[in-house]
């Protein structure tokens, strides 16, 4: 039997800790520059999540699809994309993945197969279904990964998607992430039962509940759900028990949870923290290294935010081009 | 040449293309193996198999946003409407997913997709079934819109439709599709999108319009002509980008402009040409643009109230001879 840290060389587990690091950090740097003013709008961070999206997508393989709401930077460190394109598309920079047109909830990859980034909530449930379909038109073997919140998980065109993507047998592992609030409504009061798991259950789906503090639990479901996936069988659904540590996006005030109880999770229960733990106990790493860590993701910061703060503004002239695609030429 | 349905020339496009790219593909409710509500995907199923001719659950919001993932992957789906009546409920997918991601991309993500069905007035059906959403599609940057009139457009646009690297809504119009008409033979005839076409030319006024009422466009031009007035019309073809040169060229030679659709009024594709005329064309008008529209009410079913509610023949002769000062 694999040991908790699923028999990872050192190697794996330290690019794991030192991405939740980064995606830390990038939160935590975004924030701050949201509050000088360099940063404008909806800004959703990630802080306290990280385990989840880290977890997962350390088990895609090349060719897989990812897709997600607002609440995305994670993902796309997770999905491998340079922080320098995110932090410069949050800042409005012609440098951002959008070249600065999309903005914090709207940023795509086409390289590393990240399909937004979408605004509207739930709907990259039903386009994370036709990224499936496509897989499976296509026959190339890859599976979607998409993403959505507590919050989305109430939305029609989710259980639209469900029942398209079960009928079809579509290849794609739908993740909730229950991060106990959809904006400043709790589960409690936004939902007629307290789990999301087992909403596939009418549409035989079978689901999971995972501890998505923890990055080993993540990453032994996950394993699970895509031997079933990639086995055929069609799609999987798991629940990530999580929680955001900052507000819904940076103009909450927060006034529909205790300070204490986000206290208690971020003392109890942070999933860097656990990480870390468990480096720690299965002797992995030694304190230094982890140290050692740190530093590298505060220097690799530093550095993104002054490429990012050089970077320029999009030139007037880019109003008006990726309206739509004039270069191909009539008939085609 | 040969004598076509509309339907049969949508079907025939569509076969087309699926033979010329293998990245086609039809889903919508009914498409499959009911051949279409309105038979327009008639032996589909059977040249193309299940595979690529898909029956979908009726989950108009669902399958939109599937068609528009499956597109961002490099497919090109043709997403078949019952009627674009219920593509309100899908409209978010058209608009905030298709239309607007290659623009929040920086240019990334392609969506290559067409949505299809027949749009605006049917016969006795009321007004939830009977909705004209020229105007609501044409508002919006980052698709194009289509609405053909006769049996070789709609081969030929929808074919440029399917070949479009952008999203495409192709307004069809259910009332149109058992009339017949010429379409050539040569499967490579293809009809260019943005471009309006002057199915008749006359010098004394010009209308304008598309769809469905290009065909009482010509009646009322051919009685207005036997009382001596010689009326040149325009069939807009597509609505996005709107042909405002055809236009404006047509205003130089008449002098007077009448719009012709079965959309409501307020914010409608002829209040969008009366400001355009105004700025392209003012010093050009003898008279101030008129508008034959749909009444501003929901359609009610009553035969005679439906009647009062739509453009009629005698509505656009009345407004051609109000341009001209005839009365
Ligand atoms: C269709 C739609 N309705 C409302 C909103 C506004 N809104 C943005 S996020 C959000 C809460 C979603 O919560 P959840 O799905 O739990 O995700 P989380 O923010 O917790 O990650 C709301 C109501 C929206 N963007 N889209
Ligand atoms: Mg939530």
């Amino acid at each position: 039997m694999k040991n908790k840290l699923r028999g990872q060389s050192k190697e794996q587990l330290l690019k794991l800790y030192y991405e939740m690091l980064l995606i830390r950090r990038l939160e935590e740097k975004s924030g701050q520059l949201y509050g000088m003013g360099k940063i404008a709008g909806f800004c959703h961070l990630y802080i306290g999540q990280e385990a989840v999206v880290t977890g997962i997508q350390s088990l895609a393989k090349e060719g897989d699809s990812v897709i997600t709401g607002y609440r995305d930077h994670g993902h796309m460190i997770a999905c491998g994309l340079d922080p320098r394109g995110v932090l410069a598309e949050l800042m409005g920079r012609i440098d951002g993945l959008s070249k600065g047109k999309g903005g914090s909830m709207h940023m795509f990859s086409k390289e590393k197969t990240f399909y937004g980034g979408h605004g509207i909530v739930g709907a990259q449930v039903p386009l994370g279904t036709g990224l499936a379909l496509a897989h499976k038109y296509e026959n190339d073997g890859g599976v979607v990964f998409a993403y959505f919140g507590d919050g989305a998980a109430n939305q029609g065109q989710v259980y639209e998607a469900y029942n398209m993507a079960s009928l079809w047998k579509l290849p794609i592992l739908y993740i909730i992430e229950n991060n106990h609030y959809s904006m400043g409504t709790s589960v409690a009061r936004h939902s007629a039962t307290d789990h999301f798991y087992s909403r596939g259950a009418g549409f035989n789906i079978p689901g999971e509940l995972v501890n998505g503090m923890d990055l080993f639990d993540v990453q032994t479901a996950t394993e699970k759900a895509l031997a079933h996936i990639r086995a055929g069988k069609g799609p999987y659904i798991l629940e990530m028990d999580t929680y955001r540590y900052k507000g819904h996006s940076m103009s909450d005030p927060g006034r529909y949870r205790s300070k204490e109880e986000v206290d208690t999770i971020k003392q109890d229960n942070d999933p860097l923290s656990n990480c870390k733990r468990d480096l720690l106990a299965h002797g992995v790493a030694t304190e230094a290294e982890l140290k050692v860590l740190e530093q590298k993701v505060k220097q690799e910061m530093d550095e993104v935010v002054n490429f990012c703060e050089a970077s320029p503004e999009p030139e007037a002239h880019e109003l008006y081009t990726d309206v739509l695609i004039e270069d191909k030429q009539w008939p085609y | 040449m040969a004598l076509l349905t509309v339907r049969e020339a949508l079907r025939d496009a569509m076969a087309e293309e699926m033979r010329r790219d293998p990245k086609v593909f039809v889903m919508g409710e009914e498409v499959a193996q009911y051949q279409g509500a309105y038979k327009v995907t008639q032996g589909l199923l059977e040249e193309f198999g299940e595979g690529r001719v898909m029956d979908t659950p009726i989950t108009e919001y669902g399958f939109a946003g599937v068609g528009v993932g499956a597109a961002f992957k490099g497919l090109k789906p043709i997403v078949e409407f019952m009627t674009f009546n219920f593509s309100m409920q899908a409209i978010d997918h058209i608009i905030n997913s298709a239309a607007k991601t290659l623009y929040m991309s920086g240019g990334q993500m392609t969506c290559p997709i067409v949505f299809r069905g027949p749009n605006g007035v049917a016969s006795r059906v009321g007004a939830q079934h009977s909705q004209c959403f020229a105007s609501w599609y044409s508002h919006c940057p980052g698709i194009k819109v289509v609405a053909p009139y006769s049996a070789a457009d709609a081969k030929g646009l929808l074919k440029s439709a399917i070949r479009d690297p952008n999203p495409v809504v192709f307004l069809e119009n259910e009332l149109m599709y058992g009339r017949s008409f010429e379409v050539p033979d040569d499967p490579d005839y293809i009809v260019p999108l943005g471009k309006a076409s002057v199915v008749r030319e006359g010098t004394d006024a010009t209308i304008v319009t598309f769809s469905l009422a290009v065909g009482k466009a010509l009646e009322a031009a051919d009685r207005l002509a036997s009382q001596g007035v010689n009326v040149e019309v325009i069939d807009l073809r597509t609505l996005r980008p709107l042909d405002i040169d055809t236009i404006v060229a047509s205003i130089q030679k008449t002098n007077r402009i009448v719009t012709v659709e079965e959309g409501w009024p307020q914010s409608g594709i002829g209040a969008e040409i009366a400001a355009q005329v105004m700025t392209h064309a003012f010093d050009f008008l003898d008279a101030p643009l008129e508008r034959v529209t749909g009444k501003d009410v929901p359609l009610p079913y009553a035969a005679n109230l439906e009647r009062l509610a739509i453009p009629q023949v005698d509505d656009i002769t009345a407004a051609i001879r109000k341009v001209c000062y005839k009365n």
